[in-house]
């Protein structure tokens, strides 16, 4: 296998862009990526785009082609990739696999959704695609809901209060108050997130990522693309992985451990020779607050049913024990689903350049991003090194 | 409203398995789980026999949807369940016939025939199997 580098990095604002179609931005994310990273577009051999429900939510598919017609690089290899939540993650696997192959010297790793059009309800219908149609979405639970079964378990299991899990919201919006790509840059207190509308119970607003749009893009290069850059623009992927586990929670012997995060995490180690003590920074998938708990402990930072105590004992910020979503995360970062795989490798590789700004973690060299698809079928994991 | 496409076929052809509690049973590993299909998810042993469930269970988690998918739109507030059966075989669904306020984690539920969603104003409707706690 070939070495793997990013040279690029680029991705709109996530919020709600009336004026801004699919395709738009799409566009916008290429053009920025592919000015940082200097090269053109002739120079892009391949382009991966994760998303979800472009079908459902914009009535489009077909996003390969269409990427190259409206971005003028027609004749490239275009794909769509798929895996609910965790597309751009998979999108950005294909990718590396497309330049570690030797296929490619040049590609394009691409995530996209564009939410804010639906309403709630159509929304939400769309998201709990990402399970068994017939014998989940069947029953009328939500997403959010799947989620709800989760937390209401793991609360009971470890004994653990509300607000302790909860405390992860405020954690995501202090971090992304710095950050300019964040769809929500203000603090929150842990009042706020307790006292907000009940999704589904025990589930709260504030704990629940957000629906916005947004595109991100990675440009991915071969060891002989990459001489031609100053070390410190770029970054190596010193692992990618995926794994899947059993699609729906019922068919799962223990709801509150996510197997794929375990498989794919082990997988990325062998693959980097890495200890989970070399990780410096991550970027967890924390659509829901308890999500971020069960994280922490299946990638193997806490023991199971202590996650939570890293992050009230400070252990996930800046200057603690393993920094975490520094960036603002998936509740205020923002979650335009297809897309945050992407959003959380330009949030590792923006810090693993020291270009994080306030958020900046000092020396930074080895970042982890995780994304996961519904209720942990999908679950990603790459690996970054500063070089 | 539905937000995919209206089918009969696709609710029919689901019907054995939606209607009655059939599962499988591995013959290799021998884990049980709802609905039946021809391998087994946690071995891949293709020796899968069909299974009668039990119809009572324990409630192990739930949740009160608020904001419920459109095929569920006023519906809400409703429960989503994790059921346990006696078997040890778990399975979503509904808890109906109480009240969100008296729902709680461990409660023993038996099986019934209920409604679930309807494909539109001019589709059909969608049965299917929802719990509920049972009295003493």
């Amino acid at each position: 296998m070939r070495r793997v580098y990013v040279c690029g990095i680029g991705a709109t604002p996530i919020g709600e862009h009336w004026e801004l179609s699919l395709r738009d931005l799409m566009v916008l994310a290429a053009k920025k990526a592919l000015e940082d990273s200097t090269l053109t577009k002739r120079d892009i051999e391949a382009v991966y785009i994760g998303n979800m429900s472009s079908g459902i939510l914009q009535g489009q598919e077909h996003l390969g082609s269409l990427f190259a017609t409206w971005f003028g690089i027609p004749g490239v290899s275009a794909q769509k990739c798929e895996a609910a939540c965790a597309s751009g993650g998979v999108a950005f696997h294909q990718a590396f696999l497309a330049v570690a192959s030797g296929m490619y010297d040049v590609v394009v790793a691409m995530g996209v959704e564009k939410m804010s059009d639906g309403n709630t309800y159509d929304v939400t219908s769309a998201l709990i695609m990402a399970d068994d149609q017939e014998y989940v979405a069947f029953t009328g639970s939500s997403f959010v809901g799947l989620n709800a079964l989760i937390y209401r378990r793991y609360m009971e299991k470890f004994n653990v209060k509300h607000e302790d899990i909860a405390m992860f919201a405020v954690h995501d919006h202090k971090y992304a108050v710095n950050n300019p790509l964040a769809q929500y840059r203000k603090a929150v207190t842990l009042e706020t997130v307790l006292n907000s509308p009940i999704v589904a119970d025990p589930l709260r607003l504030f704990e629940c990522a957000p629906i916005g749009d947004g595109a991100a893009v990675v440009i991915l290069c071969s060891e002989e693309v990459a001489k031609k850059y100053k070390s410190d623009r770029l970054v190596e992927v010193i692992a990618s992985s995926v794994a899947t586990d059993i699609l729906s929670l019922h068919n799962r012997k223990d709801i509150v451990t996510l197997n794929a995060t375990k498989l794919a995490m082990n997988k990325a180690l062998k693959m980097s020779k890495l200890d989970l003590k070399d990780i410096d920074i991550v970027e967890l998938h924390d659509a829901f607050t308890i999500l971020g708990v069960i994280h922490l402990e299946d990638m193997g930072f806490a023991e199971k049913g202590k996650g939570w105590m890293l992050v009230k004992d400070g252990e996930i910020e800046k200057d603690g024990k393993i920094p975490t979503n520094l960036m603002g995360g998936l509740k205020a970062r923002g979650h335009p689903v297809g897309a945050t795989g992407i959003y959380e490798v330009i949030d590792v590789v923006t810090q693993l350049r020291g270009e994080g700004g306030r958020n900046q973690v000092d020396d930074a060299e080895i970042g982890l991003a995780q994304n996961v698809g519904g209720v942990g079928g999908t679950v990603t994991i790459n690996l970054f090194r500063r070089l | 409203m539905n937000t995919f496409i209206n089918s009969v076929p696709r609710s029919w052809r689901e019907r054995k398995y939606k209607y009655r509690l059939i599962g499988g049973i591995c013959k290799k590993c021998n884990a049980t789980f709802y609905p039946y299909r021809g391998s087994c998810p946690y071995c891949g042993s293709d020796d899968i026999e069909e299974v009668n469930l039990p119809k009572k269970g324990r409630l192990i988690s739930y949740t009160i949807i608020y904001s419920p998918p459109s095929e569920f739109r006023l519906k809400q507030p409703y429960i989503v369940g994790l059921i346990e059966l006696e078997d040890g075989t778990r399975i979503i669904a509904q808890i109906t016939d109480v009240d969100v306020n008296e729902v709680k984690d461990g409660i023993e539920v038996e099986a019934v025939f209920r409604r679930y969603r309807e494909q539109g104003a001019d589709g059909i409707i969608e049965y299917g199997i929802k719990f509920r706690p049972i009295s003493d």
